[in-house]
């Protein structure tokens, strides 16, 4: 296999041989995996760390003195300080908690500070590219509380369309954005929101499930208050994300869910909250996916951030331009164009007048995965005027030979349906 | 392994490429349906004319893919004109001939009852038949089902006297 992609010093031979999953077939072709906004796959090295701690470490953590409940209660502990290290949390041992996915991190945000502190009457902005994750939970408080939703509209460029932001902001309690459009490959600019937000006093909660596995991420230097993202797109396990926020916000934050380990005393009558940031935490918590996490975050920090960015900006770009070139005007791409700042390696496909589906089945024939459907935000879609788009996605292992094989595949899909 | 010609079989294509009685009807006297396959975002909207027990016209409206829109042409061609009655048993053929993977992926409302209930075996289908291919795509099942869910939620509410949804 070559690969003719500037990869910087990456080695992409090399460096997908540490993914058991891409070394097999799909229907007797090499599997082609642009699915990585939806999950990624995840390196031997995340695998054999979770092994490692069931064989030899596994008990309940925060509850047992002897040796291995020990050991599995430190292992949790340095997970949390490992990914609050990866995204520059100020406090990692306190502000970063672990949830079971994005969406249930958001759901936190929304049930503890939507429920019971966000100032009556306060609006809550958002914007038409939001992943259902960070739509349903607000349009849940909405009908519950009778709390009013605005949103960034999207402008013809496929960017947030921040011309009315003052007029937005105004009375708005909480600013719900994300980092980058999982449709449109949008990496959106949160300065600006941010400095609006916070001179309308009103909160940032963004959700980084796109942005934080492909990009160096700061919170400190974003500004926002609260970060969500998920574990399985950032080359750990299924089963955990993470929630960070600023220490003094989650303090003031009433607890989500009840149950053991988020309490410090329970009476008959009523309990105590644990502390920062197992109050967030109720029930046995995702150990083994911590383990996951830490070791998949040990990935990028060896590789660097910043040169899968660039390999990964790099291969967007030369994708754009391949399909462009040799699809013209068969083939449509939603999203704005090749950035290496503004867009990540998220490529919405519109091919011929066939629908999603019908070309995302003839590419798996090819052996080439892709996402077909509404991506989890139809309001998105519905913006854009199409009710499914066929969604390829990079990651670090991905390279030009893969585009080639999409392209190739875009080909027998035009000459199948004629 | 099943190949795409599996799938996508000439007739099927052939309804895709032309689909039969596309459209709409007025509404009343038709009846409007809409139904949603919330996994990719299609729609379909079924415009049914019953009069004295019998499907006497019917139009199909909305988006989808092919097996989705094929699946949609077949069922209108298919029941158009026929009774009441005779266009429930095919719905109950065609959902049995695609049940066994929907009720593994934990779909469908295909109940009890309704499978102790007379169907017309897939061989007897005539071109329906031609759709049972798509019992070896799983995830296309409700592509494929969606438009006789949508028909028999039409004639659930004509026989009901519910007006006709959004």
């Amino acid at each position: 296999m070559t690969s003719t992609v500037e990869t910087g010093a990456l080695d992409l031979d090399e460096l997908r041989k540490q993914f058991p999953l891409l070394e097999q077939e799909s229907h007797g072709k090499r599997l082609v995996y642009l699915d990585s906004a939806a999950s990624s796959q995840r390196p031997r090295a995340v695998l054999e760390a979770m092994d490692h701690y069931y064989e030899t470490t596994h008990a309940n953590v925060h509850r047992g003195v002897y040796a291995i409940a020990e050991e599995a209660t430190r292992q949790f502990e340095a997970a949390r300080h490992a990914v609050g290290r990866f995204i520059g949390a100020p406090h990692p041992g306190t502000e970063v908690v672990f949830a079971k996915n994005a969406t249930e991190a958001l759901n936190l945000v929304a049930h503890s500070y939507g429920r019971h502190l966000l100032p009556e009457g306060k609006a809550i902005l958002l914007t038409e590219l939001e992943h259902h994750a960070n739509l349903v939970p607000w349009l849940m408080l909405a009908a519950e509380r009778g709390v009013e939703l605005r949103y960034i509209p999207v402008g013809e460029d496929y960017r947030l369309d921040l011309s009315g932001l003052d007029a937005l902001m105004d009375g708005v309690g909480l600013v719900g954005v994300s980092c980058m459009s999982n449709v449109l490959g949008t990496i959106n600019d949160l300065g600006p929101i941010v400095a609006a937000a916070h001179a309308a006093g009103a909160l940032v909660v963004a959700d980084g499930s796109q942005l934080v596995p492909h990009r160096p991420v700061d919170v400190v230097s974003m500004g926002v208050d609260l970060l969500a993202f998920t574990g399985h797109k950032m080359l750990g396990p299924t089963g955990i994300g993470v929630l960070w926020g600023r220490e003094e916000l989650l303090e003031a934050m009433p607890p989500f869910l009840g149950g053991g380990e988020m309490i410090r005393d329970v009476r008959l009558d009523g309990f105590t909250p644990n502390d920062l940031p197992w109050k967030f935490e109720a029930g046995t918590p995702p150990i083994a996916e911590a383990v996951g996490l830490h070791a998949a975050i040990g990935f990028p920090e060896a590789v660097g951030m910043d040169r899968i960015a660039a390999h990964e900006a790099e291969l967007t770009s030369r994708a754009i331009e391949l399909l462009n070139e040799r699809h013209g005007d068969e083939l449509k791409i939603f999203g704005p164009p090749a950035d290496p700042v503004w867009r990540g390696g998220v490529l919405s496909l519109g091919f011929r007048d066939i629908h999603a589906h019908d070309l995302a089945q003839v590419l798996d024939a090819e052996g080439v995965c892709v996402r077909a459907g509404h991506h989890c935000a139809k309001p998105l879609m519905r913006r854009l005027g199409v009710t499914a788009t066929a969604r390829a996605s990079f990651y670090l292992y991905n390279g030009e030979d893969d585009v080639v094989a999409l392209s190739d595949a875009l080909d027998v899909a035009a000459a199948f349906f004629g | 392994m099943a190949g795409l010609e599996d799938l996508y079989r000439e007739i099927i294509l052939d309804h895709y490429r032309s689909p039969r009685n596309r459209g709409e009807l007025p509404v009343p006297p038709a009846h409007r349906v809409e139904g949603f396959n919330p996994l990719c975002g299609d729609e379909i909207v079924v415009y049914l004319e019953v009069d004295d027990g019998i499907v006497k016209d019917l139009r199909i409206a909305g988006q989808g893919c092919s097996i989705s829109q094929s699946s949609a042409s077949m069922m209108s061609a298919s029941v158009k004109g026929k009774p009441v009655e005779e266009a429930r048993t095919l719905i109950r053929s065609f959902k049995a001939m695609m049940s066994i993977h929907e009720h593994s992926l934990g779909g469908d409302e295909t109940d009890g009852e309704d499978e102790e209930a007379a169907t017309v075996k897939p061989d007897d289908l005539g071109e329906l038949a031609a759709l049972q291919g798509v019992v070896k795509f799983p995830v296309r099942i409700k592509c494929a089902t969606l438009s006789w869910n949508t028909l028999a939620q039409g004639l659930d509410e004509i026989a009901a006297g519910v007006p006709s949804g959004g």
